[in-house]
């Protein structure tokens, strides 16, 4: 049987992907990128009262190798670009990116010459945390949001159709 | 003795003026002279400068010309307009006495068209960092600094981002880098 059968979403291709899926949205080990104000508010979401190990972001991880979500809290300034990018190509795919604060999704209050407007024009950006600095309900909150994108994607889907365009092709 | 005459016979004539404002006393030197004062006010037994808090630069750009502005008199105005200006820059050096716990300001005037002061590393380590800022952001050079590189902006950095004339959003200068594709 040719790995073409699977393909249209077929009963073990769609349990397959529930089961990574799930795997995948309850265990997003977190990569702590706290540039400015905001870092601190995520390091209270991470400590005990909030406590964002309950929703399997169990560990912090230092190592960009073995994160998923880059949790990116504060200001970048233009200087900061390279290094946001070069950690960005580090992790290992699946990853995904929160950009937490207005000063990640847009520059914030510092419209000024040495702050990047938006980090979302050097990265893609799965969710938005507005505020100033926003509350760590509202890092749960997009972690939770993050869980339901996760549970909505295809894995395995596009490696089918991957693998097909490449066999067709040959 | 209080300290303004301490400074002052210390100085001697190098002393352009010296200014009390609130308990601070300010004095300015000439420019050469900076490091020859700064030395005099470190090794003096009855001063003992032995610490530098800070150092920085100022632009005092349109400074002196609103002030002229604000008094509305013309005739002042041109006077003032024949009269020479003020150096652009200045570079303060923040001093601190750790054995009397004084403090004291020491000002120089720097020109725009010679923006070059002697180096404070000789004297204080601590310079080094504060001296890379303000070339970074003034544009002053510190002669005999070791390593006279940007502090805050990356060395590309065309501009002098805290001279008056540089607008706060900048001139759209964005710090190039090799991007890896896949
Ligand atoms: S959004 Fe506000 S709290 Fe967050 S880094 Fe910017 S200034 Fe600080």
């Amino acid at each position: 049987m040719g790995i073409e059968a699977y393909v249209g979403g077929g009963w073990l291709l769609t349990k397959a992907e529930q089961l990574i899926n799930w795997g995948r949205s309850r265990s997003p080990w977190p990569l702590p990128y706290g540039t400015a104000c905001c870092g601190i508010e995520m390091m209270c979401a991470l400590a005990a009262s909030y406590d964002m190990a309950r929703f399997g972001a169990e560990r912090p991880s230092f190592s960009p190798r073995q994160a998923d979500v880059l949790i990116e809290a504060g200001t970048i300034t233009k200087k900061m670009v390279p290094v946001l990018r070069t950690i960005y190509d580090q992790m290992a795919e699946p990853k995904w990116v929160f950009a937490m604060g207005a000063c990640a999704c847009s520059g914030g209050v510092f419209r000024t010459y040495s702050t990047h407007q938006g980090i979302d024009d050097i990265i893609p950006v799965d969710v938005y945390i507005p505020g100033c600095p926003p509350r760590p309900e509202g890092l749960l909150y997009a972690l939770l949001k993050l869980m339901d994108k996760i549970k909505g994607d295809h894995p395995l889907r596009k490696k089918v159709v991957e693998a097909l365009g490449a066999s067709h092709g040959s | 003795m209080d300290l303004k005459e301490r400074v002052e016979r210390c100085l001697g004539s190098d002393a352009l003026s010296v200014t009390e404002y609130r308990g601070d006393i300010t004095v300015e030197v000439p420019r050469r002279r900076i490091i020859t004062v700064l030395k005099k006010l470190k090794e003096a037994a009855d001063l003992e400068f032995d610490f530098l808090t800070d150092l920085f630069g100022v632009d005092n750009l349109d400074l002196y010309k609103k002030k002229k502005k604000k008094k509305g008199d013309e005739e002042e105005a041109e006077k003032g307009a024949q009269e020479p200006q003020p150096p652009r820059f200045e570079v303060n050096y923040l001093l601190q006495s750790l054995k009397s716990n004084e403090r004291l300001r020491v000002k120089i005037q720097v020109p725009e068209d010679d923006l070059e002061v002697e180096s404070a590393t000789v004297l204080w380590k601590a310079a080094d960092w504060p001296e890379r800022e303000c070339f970074d952001m003034f544009g002053i050079r510190f002669k005999g600094h070791y390593n006279l590189k940007r502090l805050l902006m990356w060395d590309e950095f065309p501009d002098h981002p805290l001279r008056k004339d540089y607008p706060l959003e900048g001139k759209g200068e964005e710090r190039h880098f090799p991007v890896c594709e896949f």
